[in-house]
C-alpha cells in the first residue's frame, strides 16, 4: 500500500461549510480518487481555522500550504499542481495586506504569527468526527491522567494553581468554582457546559465544539471527577445544528470507548453528558437562568446566593462553566498547572479566544495569549483597519462591554485591564470601528440588542433600559437636549446599581463608555444636530454644489422619490423634505457634485 | 467496539494511532524534525523520484527518524535527478542530487543520524518559497 | 447570630435573616413593592425584582464595599456588615426606579379599582415624586375579564405575586410571566382568556396584586339597578366570614364582628328583605351529614359502589380545582350544593311560594368573601328557566364600598336582627368562614345522629388552626372517624394525591381553596401580607360561634321548620332535587387559536 504523503485540511465549520466548504470536500475526494491517489492523499474536514474572512479553508500538509477562499472548481487545480507537481496554486494563497505578497506558509501570515492556540488547539487540526484523531493527539490522557494519578483534591488543586479563570466573561477563577462545589454533600451532583453563546457576532465557543468536541467531553468528566457528580448537561443552543451533531457524534465515540459511562478507565468513577437545547435567550447564560431554562422553567435569572454550587439544577450541587473554560482543563490536567500558569498576564492567565469583527482586514477567531495589547491584535493579526481608514473604537465584551480608544491600545487585555478601562473581557466579541461609525448610534445598537435579549424580571432593566433606548433613539433623530444626556447617564448608573443580573448590570456599559470616551459626539448630536460619521440620517442632507453641477440629471433619474429637480445642463437640486436620505444621487454623481452636510 | 479500560490502554492506543497524525504533528513545529523535500517535477517523476520518496519514506521510520516528506515543484537541477533537500533543525538546507534508493540510505543513516558529510551535494544558489 | 450595623444601628439576627427583616426588627422601615409575605403561612414572595428595597452595603463579608447595591428583601445578613437604607445612592436608585415603574404605568389612579390601597400610588407618595422624568412607550395589552377577575395587566408591575400564589400556594398554574424585556407580563399560557384557562377564580392573585392589574368584577351597579327596581324583590343573603372583615374597611380593628350593624345597613341600602348565609349552612349540614353518614355506613356495609372519603363541595373554587384536576374523582365530593347556592334555591322556592312572590320577580343578592362565588351562581346547572338561583354576588369590598356611596358608616349604625325565616342560624354556620369549620360542623351534628348521643364538648378543637393540612380522629362512640383538612389548593392537591394513591385514608376532607379558608377570600379587605389580620378574623369566627344560643346546625329552629314544612328529610327526593347537584370533566380545558 503507498503511504500517504499529503494531508488535505479542510475547514468544515459553520463558516467554510456555509460557502460551499462540503461540496470542496467531496470534489477532493472524486478527483483524487480518479487520479488513482486516494490512497496517497488523505482528505479530512476539521473544525474552524478561525481566518473565516477569507474562508472556505484549505490547508495542505506537510508543508502548511494555507488555501483561501477556495471555490469547488479550483479543487482541480490544487490536486494537479500541488499533489501531483509539488506547486503551489499562487492565486489562492494569502495575500499580505501590506507588501502585496502571497503567503503561502500559514505559520508566517500575520494572522497567526502572534497567536497562541491552546482552547483552540485542536480546531483545523484533527477531524472532530473522529476520536481517535483525538486519541492520537493526546486526548482523553488529562482525564485519564486525572482518574489513576489524582485525587479530586489534587485536580482542584491543579486548576486553583493554573489561575485559569472563566471564560464566560465574569472572570471567576474555576478551580475556586470547582471547590465550593466540591464542598457541598449531595446525593446527585451536576455538571454543565454552559454553551449559550449569545453575544452578537461571536462564535469562539461553537467553533471550540464543532471543531474540538471531544475535548469539551474530557474536561466536563475530569470537573465530574473533581467535584464528585456522575452527571453532565451541555445546554446549547438550537440554532448550533452542527455543533450539536458533532457533539452528539463525540459522546457516542467516547461511550463505545468506555470514556464515558460507567467505570471509566478502570477508575470505578461514572460519568455521562446529555444535551439540552435552549431557545437561543442571550440571558441563558447568565446561570441561574441557564438553570431554570433546563429545568423547564421560564429562562431568567434569581438571586444570588444561593450560588448553583450550593442549590443549581434541580436544586442540587451545579458546577457551570463556559465551553471555552472547559475546552483549556485537558492540557492544564496533562500540562501542569505551572506550563499554563506561565502564559498571560500577572491576574489573567492563560489566552483568550476572540471573535475579531468589524470594520478590521483580518476577521475570524483568534487566540492570544492574556495581556496582548489591544494594537497587536487589531495591527498584527487583524490586518489593521478596512480600506486603510482610521481607527475609532473597539468594542470588547459584546452588550456588556464598552467602546474603547485609541487611548487603550496599548493596554495590555486582561479582566482587570479591561474593566479599568470600562469596558469588560466578556465571552470574547472583539467588533473595531473607523470613523464611519457613529458612537451613538453603536450605544443605540448594543442597547437595542440588551431590551431585546432582558427578560423583563427587573424594573431598572425591564423599563430602564427601554427609556435609555428611547432617549438614544432621540438623540440620533436630531431630538435630543443636555437634559436627556443628563439623564441618560443618571439612568445608566442605577441600572449598573439597581439590575438583578449581569445582563442587566452590565448593559449600560455601552453607554457609559461612549458617554465617556465620546461626549464630543453625543454634544454634536444634541447641540450642533451633527453625526459626523454620517450615520444618523436624520442629522445630515445631501446638497448639491451649483458650481459643480453640470444638470446631467443622472442623479434625478436615480431618485427614488423624486426630490430632486432641475432643468438639463442647470444646476439641480434637492428638496430636502421628500429626500429619504437614501445616498443614491451621491453615488450615481460623477462630479462629485453632491455631498454631505 | 472494545472499551479502553485504563490509562496505560488510552496510552498504548495513542501510540498506535499517533502515525496517522504524524504527518500533521509534525509540520506543525517543522523546526523540531528533519525536513526532506523531494523535487517532483515531470523531470523528477521521470527519474524515479516518487519511488525514491516512498523508499526513504519507509526506512525514515525504520531508523525512526522524525521526519517531514514534502514533495515540491522543479528545484532547477533537472540535470541531476532527482533532487532531494534535507534540512536538519537548526541547520541549513543542503540538496543531494542523483539520489537513487542506495544514496537516500545514506544520506539517512550517514547524514541525518551522523551529522557525515557525503558526495553529491549541489550548492544552493537561490531560495525557494515555502 | 449575626451581628450586623444598619443605619449606624447595632443589630443582631439569626443566621439567614435579610437584610429587609433585620431592618424591620431594628424598627427600620426599608419600602418594598415586589417583596410580599403571609407570615406563618407559608408564603414569601421575594423575585427580587422591583428593586425598590435596594440598599448601600458600605461593609461587606470580605470587608470591602459591595460593588452595587443590594436587595433587602433578597440579601442575607453576615457578620458585620454595615448597611445604609437611605443613603444618597440608595435614594437616588429607589426614586429612579419608582419613577421607571411609573413611566411604563397608567395614571389613571382616581378611577383605578386599587386606588387608595394601591402600593405603588403608596410608595409614589412616601419617595414624593411629582412627576415623570422619563416618558415613552407604555405597555398596552387587552383587558381579559372572566365572571370573577379583570387582568388590566397595562398595570401590571411584574412582581409575580400573582404568578407567585396561582403556582405555589394553589398549585393553579393560570398565571406565569410571558415574553421577554419590555413586552414581559404575566399572563395565561398562550396569553389566552382566563376563562379557557386552568383558572378557578380563586382570585388569590387579586387579593395580593399590589396594583390595579388584577381587581374584582364590579357588580354593584347592576345591584343597584334592581334594588330601584320596583318590579323586584330583592332578598340579601351574607356570608359569615363578610362579618369579621368588612369593619376593617371602615377603620374597625381586624377582627371585630359587625353582625347587626351589616344586617342594618344592608336595609338602609334598601333590600327588601335581609337574610343570613349562615342559614344556608346549617341546611347544607344538614344534606352533607346525612350524606357522611350514609356514605360511612353502606361503605362499612361492603358496598363497592360507595367512595371515601367525602369531599365537602361548599368552596367553588375547590370545585373549579377538582373538576379540572381530578375528573377521576368526581364522584368522591359530597353531591350537597353550596350554602350560597341553597339559599338561592329555597329563597326562589319554599320562600317564594311562601310570600307569593314570582319567581322571575325576586332577586338574590350574595354578598361573599369570595370572587369565586361570582362564577358559581352563573353555573348553568343553577339556573332554572333561565332565571339562576342567585343573581348576583358582590364581595366584602364592593359591599363597602356600596356603603360609602350611601355616605353610611358602619361605625356608626345600629345592630339590627336579620330577617325571618332565612335569617335564623346557628353557632355551626358561623365557622363555615374558617378553615375546619364547615367538618366541625358536620361533625357536631353527624355525632349526635349518629350515635344518638348529646355531645359533651361541642368544641373540637382538634379541627381548628391554621396549619396548611390537618387530620385528627374523631370517635364516633367507638368508631373512629378519620377527618381530613387542607386550606390552599396545592394542599388540597397534595392531600388529595395521597388519597388517590391509597397511601392515606379519610372518612371526610374538607378544603377550602383560600388560605385560611373564607376569612382570607379574595373578595375580602386586602390584608397587604398581614397575616395577623386573618388570624384576628379566625379568632372572631370562634367568638361569634361561642356567643350563639344554639351551636348544632341540627338544631335551628328555621332549618326543622324547613324539613316538616318543605323539604321532609335531608337528602330526601325534594332535597336531591333542590339541594344536590353534579360536576363536571373540565380537564380538557386548553383551547388554542380557532
Amino acid at each position: 500500500m503507498a503511504k500517504i504523503k499529503t494531508h488535505v485540511l479542510c475547514c468544515g465549520g459553520t463558516g467554510c461549510k456555509a460557502s460551499a466548504g462540503d461540496e470542496i470536500i467531496a470534489n477532493f475526494k472524486s478527483i483524487l480518487k480518479e487520479k488513482g491517489l486516494q490512497d496517497e492523499v488523505q482528505v479530512i474536514k476539521t473544525g474552524c481555522f478561525g481566518f473565516c474572512e477569507k474562508g472556505p479553508i484549505v490547508k495542505m500538509m506537510p508543508d502548511n500550504t494555507f488555501y483561501t477562499q477556495v471555490t469547488p472548481s479550483d479543487v482541480q487545480k490544487i490536486v494537479e499542481e500541488h499533489i501531483i507537481k509539488g506547486r503551489k496554486v499562487t492565486d489562492l494563497l494569502y495575500l499580505d495586506p501590506e507588501n502585496q505578497q502571497h503567503v503561502a506558509d500559514s505559520k508566517h501570515m500575520g494572522f497567526y504569527k502572534k497567536q497562541l492556540r491552546i482552547a483552540l488547539r485542536n480546531c483545523g487540526f484533527i477531524n472532530p468526527e473522529d476520536i481517535n484523531e483525538f486519541i492520537s493527539r493526546g486526548g482523553y490522557e488529562g482525564l485519564g491522567k486525572a482518574l489513576s494519578e489524582m485525587t479530586p483534591q489534587d485536580v482542584i488543586a491543579e486548576v486553583t494553581a493554573s489561575g485559569l479563570r472563566g471564560r464566560g466573561g465574569a472572570g471567576f477563577p474555576t478551580g475556586v468554582k470547582w471547590g465550593l462545589c466540591a464542598k457541598n454533600e449531595a446525593d446527585q451532583k451536576y455538571v454543565v457546559c454552559n454553551a449559550d453563546e449569545g453575544d452578537p457576532g461571536a462564535f469562539m465557543d461553537r467553533s471550540i465544539m464543532e471543531g474540538d468536541p471531544h475535548s469539551i467531553i474530557e474536561a466536563m468528566a475530569i470537573c465530574g471527577y473533581a467535584i464528585g457528580a456522575t452527571k453532565g448537561l451541555v445546554y446549547i443552543r438550537a440554532e448550533y445544528p452542527l455543533a450539536i451533531e458533532r457533539l452528539q457524534i463525540a459522546i457516542r465515540q467516547a461511550r463505545e470507548y468506555g470514556l464515558l459511562g460507567t467505570d471509566i478507565l478502570g477508575s470505578g468513577f461514572d460519568f455521562d453528558i446529555e444535551l439540552r437545547y435552549g431557545a437561543g435567550a442571550f440571558v441563558c447564560g447568565e446561570e441561574t437562568a441557564l438553570i431554570h431554562s433546563m429545568e423547564g422553567q421560564r429562562g431568567e435569572p434569581t438571586f444570588k446566593p444561593p450560588f448553583p454550587a450550593v442549590s443549581g439544577y434541580l436544586n442540587k450541587p451545579t458546577n457551570v462553566n463556559n465551553v471555552e473554560t472547559f475546552a483549556n482543563i485537558p492540557i492544564i490536567i496533562t500540562k501542569g498547572a505551572d506550563w499554563f500558569a506561565s502564559i498571560g498576564s500577572e491576574k489573567s492567565k492563560g489566552t483568550k479566544v476572540f471573535a475579531l469583527a468589524g470594520q478590521i482586514n483580518n476577521v475570524g477567531l483568534i487566540e492570544v495569549p492574556m495581556g496582548t495589547t489591544l494594537r497587536d491584535i487589531i495591527y498584527e493579526i487583524g490586518g489593521g483597519i478596512k480600506n486603510n481608514r482610521q481607527f475609532k473604537a473597539v468594542q470588547t465584551g459584546g452588550p456588556s462591554g464598552g467602546c474603547l480608544t485609541s487611548k487603550h491600545l496599548d493596554t495590555p487585555i486582561d479582566y482587570e485591564s479591561l474593566m479599568a478601562a470600562g469596558s469588560m473581557m466578556g465571552s470574547g466579541g472583539l467588533v473595531v470601528m473607523d470613523e464611519t461609525s457613529c458612537m451613538v448610534a453603536i450605544a443605540k445598537f448594543y442597547l437595542e440588542f440588551t431590551c431585546e435579549e432582558s427578560c423583563g424580571k427587573c424594573s431598572p432593566c425591564r423599563i430602564g433600559n427601554k427609556r435609555m433606548l428611547e432617549i438614544l433613539d432621540k438623540i440620533t433623530k436630531g431630538n435630543g437636549t443636555m437634559q436627556d444626556l443628563q439623564e441618560l447617564r443618571n439612568l445608566a448608573d442605577v441600572i449598573k446599581d439597581t439590575a438583578l443580573c449581569g445582563l442587566g448590570q452590565t448593559s449600560p456599559n455601552p453607554v457609559l463608555s461612549t458617554l465617556d470616551n465620546f461626549w464630543d459626539e453625543y454634544v454634536e448630536h444634541v447641540v450642533d444636530k451633527k453625526c459626523r460619521a454620517g450615520v444618523c440620517k436624520s442629522l445630515m442632507s445631501y446638497e448639491i454644489d451649483p458650481a459643480k453641477c453640470i444638470g446631467c440629471g443622472a442623479c434625478k433619474r436615480v431618485c427614488p422619490q423624486d426630490a430632486i429637480s432641475g432643468e438639463k445642463k442647470m444646476a439641480h437640486h434637492i428638496d430636502n423634505l421628500k429626500c429619504i436620505k437614501c445616498g443614491a444621487c451621491y453615488e450615481k454623481c460623477k462630479f462629485g457634485a453632491i455631498s454631505i452636510k | 467496539m472494545a472499551k479502553v479500560k485504563s490509562l496505560a490502554e488510552l496510552k498504548a492506543m495513542k501510540e498506535k494511532l499517533q502515525s496517522n497524525i504524524d504527518l500533521r504533528e509534525k509540520c506543525d513545529n517543522p523546526e523540531s524534525v528533519v525536513q526532506i523535500k523531494v523535487a517532483m517535477a515531470t523531470c523528477g517523476i521521470a527519474s524515479g523520484a516518487k519511488q525514491v520518496m516512498e523508499h526513504m519514506m519507509e526506512k525514515a521510520e525504520e531508523l525512526k527518524i522524525s521526519a517531514v516528506f514534502t514533495q515540491t515543484g522543479c528545484m532547477g537541477y533537472c540535470h541531476a535527478e532527482p533532487t532531494i533537500e534535507v534540512k536538519l533543525p537548526g541547520k541549513d538546507p543542503i540538496v543531494f542530487g542523483n539520489v537513487d534508493n542506495k544514496k537516500a540510505d545514506e544520506i539517512l543513516e550517514k547524514y541525518v543520524l551522523n551529522n557525515e558529510l557525503l558526495d553529491g551535494i549541489i550548492p544552493v544558489n537561490y531560495e525557494i518559497i515555502g | 447570630m449575626i451581628k450586623l450595623t444598619i443605619d449606624n444601628k447595632p443589630v443582631e439576627v439569626a443566621e439567614g435573616t435579610t437584610i429587609l427583616k433585620a431592618a424591620r426588627q431594628a424598627g427600620i422601615h426599608i419600602p418594598t413593592l415586589c417583596y410580599f409575605e403571609l407570615a406563618g403561612m407559608n408564603f414569601e414572595n421575594k423575585p427580587g425584582g422591583c428593586r425598590v428595597c435596594v440598599v448601600e452595603v458600605v461593609k461587606d463579608f470580605n470587608g470591602r464595599p459591595r460593588r452595587n447595591l443590594a436587595p433587602a428583601c433578597a440579601t442575607d445578613c453576615v457578620d458585620g456588615m454595615v448597611v445604609l437604607t437611605h443613603s444618597q445612592r440608595v435614594i437616588n436608585a429607589r426614586r429612579t426606579v419608582v419613577e421607571l415603574i411609573l413611566s411604563d404605568h397608567p395614571t389613571d389612579c382616581l378611577t383605578c379599582a386599587k386606588s387608595g390601597q394601591c402600593e405603588l400610588q403608596k410608595l409614589a407618595q412616601n419617595l414624593g415624586i411629582r412627576e415623570i422624568p422619563y416618558k415613552g412607550e407604555q405597555s398596552t395589552y387587552r383587558v381579559d375579564m372572566s365572571p370573577s377577575i379583570i387582568r388590566d395587566v397595562d398595570k401590571c408591575i411584574m412582581c409575580r405575586r400573582c404568578e407567585n400564589v396561582c403556582n405555589n400556594i394553589q398549585s393553579v398554574g393560570a398565571l406565569s410571566a410571558v415574553n421577554r424585556g419590555f413586552q414581559a407580563v404575566v399572563a395565561p399560557a398562550f396569553e389566552q382568556d382566563m376563562v379557557d384557562s386552568p383558572c378557578v377564580m380563586c382570585g388569590q392573585c387579586v387579593q395580593v396584586c399590589p396594583v390595579g392589574a388584577l381587581s374584582e368584577v364590579d357588580d354593584t351597579r347592576k345591584v343597584m339597578m334592581a334594588i330601584n327596581d320596583p318590579k323586584k324583590t330583592v332578598v340579601v343573603q351574607t356570608a359569615p366570614a363578610v362579618r369579621v372583615a368588612i369593619g376593617e374597611e371602615f377603620g374597625m380593628e381586624p377582627g371585630t364582628i359587625v353582625t347587626g350593624q351589616l344586617a342594618s345597613v344592608l336595609r338602609q341600602l334598601g333590600f327588601d328583605y335581609v337574610f343570613d348565609t349562615d342559614f344556608a349552612a346549617d341546611l347544607t349540614i344538614m344534606e352533607e351529614g346525612t350524606e357522611l353518614l350514609n356514605r360511612i355506613d353502606r361503605y362499612t356495609k361492603g358496598d363497592k359502589s360507595v367512595r371515601l372519603p367525602i369531599l365537602t363541595s361548599c368552596c367553588p373554587g375547590w370545585v373549579n380545582f377538582f373538576e379540572h384536576n381530578f375528573p377521576d374523582m368526581l364522584d368522591v365530593p359530597s353531591t350537597a350544593k353550596s350554602p350560597q347556592q341553597m339559599f338561592g334555591a329555597i329563597a326562589k322556592s319554599y320562600w317564594a311560594e311562601k310570600m307569593g312572590i314570582n319567581r322571575e320577580d325576586l332577586v338574590v343578592v350574595s354578598i361573599m368573601p369570595c370572587l369565586a362565588k361570582k362564577y358559581e351562581c352563573k353555573r348553568e346547572e343553577f339556573y332554572v328557566n333561565g332565571n339562576p338561583d342567585v343573581d348576583y354576588v358582590l364581595s366584602t369590598r364592593e359591599l363597602a364600598r356600596l356603603i360609602k356611596q350611601f355616605n353610611l358608616d358602619l361605625k356608626e349604625v345600629e345592630a339590627q336582627e336579620f330577617d325571618d325565616p332565612l335569617g335564623e342560624s346557628t353557632g355551626a354556620a358561623v365557622i363555615f368562614g374558617a378553615t375546619g369549620g364547615v367538618i366541625e360542623a358536620a361533625t357536631r351534628t353527624a355525632y349526635e345522629v349518629f350515635t344518638g348521643k348529646k355531645l359533651e364538648k361541642i368544641d373540637f378543637t382538634e379541627l381548628r388552626g391554621l396549619e396548611g393540612i390537618r387530620d385528627a380522629w374523631v370517635d364516633f362512640n367507638g368508631t373512629p372517624i378519620h377527618i381530613g383538612i387542607a386550606h390552599g389548593l396545592k394542599n388540597a392537591r397534595t392531600l388529595l394525591e395521597k388519597v388517590r394513591e391509597g397511601k392515606e385514608q379519610f372518612h371526610a376532607i374538607e378544603v377550602m381553596a383560600c388560605p385560611g379558608g373564607c376569612i382570607g377570600g379574595a373578595g375580602q379587605p386586602y390584608h397587604h401580607g398581614n397575616s395577623k389580620i386573618i388570624k384576628k378574623r379566625f379568632d372572631a369566627i370562634y367568638e361569634e360561634d361561642r356567643n350563639k344560643p344554639i351551636r348544632k346546625s341540627h338544631e335551628n329552629p328555621s332549618i326543622i321548620k324547613l324539613y316538616k314544612e318543605f323539604l321532609g328529610e335531608p337528602c330526601g327526593h325534594k332535597s336531591h332535587e333542590l339541594l344536590h347537584t353534579h360536576y363536571f370533566d373540565k380537564s380538557d380545558h386548553v383551547e388554542i387559536g380557532e
